[in-house]
């Protein structure tokens, strides 16, 4: 009798073709999977994967709503990219970006009924700073006190939350809103300007694509960047190199939280138009995701930020036409990254089948 | 042909990049000392590997006692009678030598039968252990001796010693030996691994010489001699290395006085009142048995671990005890580690990346914190021309070259900044012998050119090689300093032990 026992087998080098099949493999056995999910529903396959996947993007206004989503994304995305270049777990772009809307959003408020050109960037500006800040605090203390970044990053993200649940239903109150938890609408200067009249996409995503153009910019041509991606692989390299890792540390915190905190001003002063609890469906941590499947480079991070926001848009039309809950989108997200990390084992090892008789 | 023990017949193992064995055949005889001899690099560690269950071979079959053997793991072969002290010891640092002991046997033994036998063994082959003490208090012979007790407490028939002097004094080399003879004496066969020829000469009965992963001979020892035995390990002669003191300035480049620091880390050795200075064009040696605190002091002098350090380190009359290595780069100061892969180059980069790890201020790699790829490309051809880096290009991955490859690529790149002092670590550690005879002549070059050059270094051959001057560094302490035409081997041997150093 044969058999064919699969066995790993260690490459020589990192395979430069897996490296960029890996996402692609990732999704593909996401899409398997996921329909197998449905058929144990009891729901056709194809038909679920083309309402989940296909219908919500056959219209102008599906494209729209795809790249409403995608804006936050990429941009939390590519700046988690800088932490994670450098082996910093930055898991709290949730709480950067919620303290970006209360600082940029603070400032819509306070303005307005005031117009103006400069209300705009100066929100930009708040919500860059605010989110800075927040992400400043897990550096400073990891390189105080060697605290651990994933967990201070974290229950940063819930602090954060609560700060804006107290401001909506405290101070910030919006003093003609039935005692509703939001705040009052900003005025016209306080709002992204939209792209096409009627559909939702705004001036965010240029924001975002600049930020991606200027990260590919800081991996690839500075010092900078060159100091990150040392120092993420390899810490004893980096200080035989003489680079200050404490500084790194801040910087790549101050990256990371100042582009979710723009992404957090863009959805308040995007879409939504004022300060309330939901201000964001996870994208912090959806971002995180994104990084990942894009391979942690601009250009595959705008890839990866527009399928996962597909995840966000097909479990809507999921519950609209087929009656499941929007947490299957969830549930594509999850295989999306278990399939990642799985596949990611192929970059440096392949599967041989050995004949056994 | 009946009194063999082990007969290997065809083994051969490929690795990715690299064929470690082919088709290596030959017999070892019952009672025995063989000695398996080969550069670094030959594929003796992967032969013993193999024949120790840690690797599994691609052809071949091994016949123990004339029966098949094959052997699953470590254990497996214990229980056939097969030891093997390994080079890098595999001993639990924080737990004591009884612990460790204990550990090591795989049947079970009642705690007052283990001490009987550790005493009987310690006695009769005269190697006194106190089962108390913490591993990590021992010296590198002291290790070795558990080591062995240990694996004679199996009572095995084949005993492996893998490269087991390196790590010692010349004076503990004789007392191994001592050991090693007792061991013949009651009947049991010692597999010996070394590049060491001197130690095949005095100790040895039988030879197999590896070279690039295949038998080159197998033979009695009566038939060779030093000079066969180089020629056949090496492949070729080398050209001889000649020290010439005439160029030596007399003008003293770096002083240290007092360095001192201390850790409060049992896995550290404190330095104590190091002193030393360097002259222009002077090669001053560090020698000593690894673990006395030469990385300790590497990193010192490299400032990758200054904290608390005292005393003062006085270079170009400034005192840079307390700069860092960008700092001590912009005073065109160059330094190789020990270790290439993760140290002095990241494994991930290609070469071209991997000249930006040290910049000096005369090289115009980084105007306005961007990077001009063009200049770190042509700085890297011209590193991997002038030091024959064999290589696909500037684009390969720094985890793609061999050892000495890499080593000849990093050594160049500090090289070709014209530092006026370079610290270097362990530079021919773990590579082939034509890279390492390249290194040693471009080091020798760059000091006739003016350079200083300290090399802390284990290997003592490597250091009467190239060395004008050298210290002995042990347990923390740095001896004064001996010429090295006026000292001989023994000599720097006593002071490895530790003897006359305060």
């Amino acid at each position: 009798m044969i058999n064919f026992i699969p066995e790993l087998k260690a490459r020589g080098n990192p395979s430069t073709v897996m490296n960029f099949f890996v996402p692609v493999i990732a999704v593909f056995l996401t899409v398997i999977t996921g329909s197998i999910i449905f058929a144990l529903m009891g729901f056709d396959p194809i038909f679920a994967l083309h309402t989940f996947f296909i219908s919500p993007i056959s219209t102008s206004y599906g494209i729209s709503e795809l790249l409403v989503k995608a804006t936050p994304l990429a941009l939390i995305a590519v700046g988690l990219a800088f932490c994670f270049k450098n082996n910093l777990y930055n898991i709290g772009a949730e709480g950067q970006l919620t303290m970006g809307a209360v600082f940029g959003g603070g400032i819509g408020i306070l303005f307005y009924d005031t117009s103006g050109f400069w209300i705009l960037p100066l929100m930009i500006l708040g919500g860059a700073i605010g989110g800075a800040l927040w992400g400043l605090i897990p550096a400073i203390l990891k390189v105080k006190f060697n605290t651990n970044e994933i967990l201070t990053s974290l229950m940063l993200v819930y602090i954060a939350l609560l700060i804006l649940d107290y401001l909506v239903v405290g101070p910030w109150k919006d003093p003609q809103g039935y005692s509703f938890p939001k705040t009052r609408k900003f005025g016209d200067s306080g709002r992204m300007p939209l792209l096409f009249s009627g559909l939702r996409v705004h001036f965010g995503i240029i924001i975002t694509l600049i930020g991606i153009f200027a990260s590919w910019f800081i991996f690839s041509k500075t010092m900078l960047g060159y100091q990150l991606k040392v120092t993420g692989y390899s810490p004893i390299a980096s200080r035989y190199a003489g680079f200050s890792q404490n500084y790194l540390i801040y910087i790549a915190f101050i990256f990371s939280g100042a582009f979710a905190g723009i992404a957090g001003l863009g959805e308040v002063a995007g879409p939504i138009g004022l300060l309330y609890r939901d201000i964001s469906p996870n994208y912090g941590f959806t971002a995180i995701i994104v990084a990942f499947l894009g391979r942690l480079h601009p250009i595959g991070i705008i890839f990866a930020s527009l399928i996962i926001a597909l995840t966000y848009l097909g479990a809507e039309d999921a519950q609209l036409f087929m009656q499941i809950p929007a947490a299957v989108g969830f549930v594509f997200q999850g295989l999306v990254l278990f399939y990642l990390l799985g596949a990611e084992l192929l970059v440096n090892f392949k599967i041989v089948f050995r004949t056994n008789i | 042909m009946d009194n063999l023990i082990l007969k290997i017949d065809n083994i051969s193992k490929s690795f990715p990049r690299v064929k470690a064995n082919k088709n290596v055949t030959f017999n070892i005889k019952r009672n025995t000392v063989h000695a398996l001899l080969g550069e670094n690099g030959a594929g003796k560690s992967t032969f013993v590997k193999i024949l120790y269950g840690l690797l599994k071979p691609d052809e071949g079959q091994m016949y123990f006692n004339d029966h098949i053997l094959n052997v699953q793991s470590p254990s497996e072969a214990r229980q056939k009678k097969i030891g093997m002290v390994f080079q890098h010891f595999s001993l639990f640092d924080s737990l004591t030598v009884r612990e460790n002991l204990i550990l090591g046997i795989d049947t079970e033994m009642s705690f007052s039968s283990l001490q009987k036998k550790v005493n009987e063994i310690s006695e009769k082959y005269e190697l006194p252990l106190d089962l108390e003490a913490p591993i990590n208090t021992l010296s590198a012979g002291q290790k070795q001796r558990v080591e062995i007790v240990r694996i004679l407490l199996q009572d095995p028939e084949l005993l492996i010693m893998d490269e087991p002097t390196s790590v010692l004094t010349p004076q503990e080399v004789e007392s191994l030996f001592k050991t090693l003879n007792t061991l013949l004496k009651e009947g049991r066969t010692i597999l010996y691994i070394t590049h060491k020829l001197e130690e095949v000469i005095n100790l040895c009965d039988e030879v197999t010489i590896l070279r690039d992963g295949s038998v080159i001979e197998s033979s009695k020892l009566e038939n060779e001699t030093a000079e066969t035995l180089a020629t056949k390990m090496l492949g070729k002669k080398l050209s001889e290395i000649k020290t010439d003191y005439t160029h030596i300035k007399n003008k003293i480049n770096l002083k240290a006085e007092n360095l001192s620091i201390n850790f409060n880390d049992p896995f550290y050795t404190d330095l104590k009142q190091i002193s030393f200075d360097v002259k222009e064009g002077e090669i001053f040696g560090i020698a000593g048995v690894a673990g006395n605190g030469q990385s300790e002091l590497m990193n010192l002098l490299t400032g990758e671990g200054i904290e608390g350090v005292s005393g003062s380190l006085i270079y170009n009359s400034v005192n840079i005890k307390n700069f860092n290595p960008k700092k001590r780069r912009d005073m065109s100061i160059a330094f190789v580690p020990e270790n290439r892969l993760g140290h002095s180059a990241v494994p991930e980069l290609t070469l071209s990346e991997n000249i930006l790890i040290s910049q000096f201020p005369n090289n115009n790699f980084i105007s306005k914190g961007m990077i001009n790829h063009r200049n770190i490309d042509t700085q890297a051809k011209k590193v991997i021309d002038e030091f024959n880096v064999v290589t696909p290009g500037i684009d390969a991955k720094a985890s793609s070259l061999s050892g000495g490859n890499l080593q000849k690529f990093v050594i160049g790149r500090e090289i070709l900044t014209n530092p006026k002092l370079l610290i270097i670590s362990h530079p021919t550690w773990g590579i082939d012998a034509g890279a390492e005879h390249a290194i040693r002549k471009s080091l020798i070059e760059l000091a006739k050119n003016g350079t200083s050059i300290i090399v802390i270094s284990q290997d003592l051959d490597e250091l009467f090689e190239i060395s004008h001057r050298m210290s002995v560094i042990f347990n923390g302490k740095l001896s004064r300093s001996y010429e090295t035409r006026s000292i001989s081997v023994s000599e720097i041997g006593l002071l490895m032990g530790g003897q006359g150093i305060d």
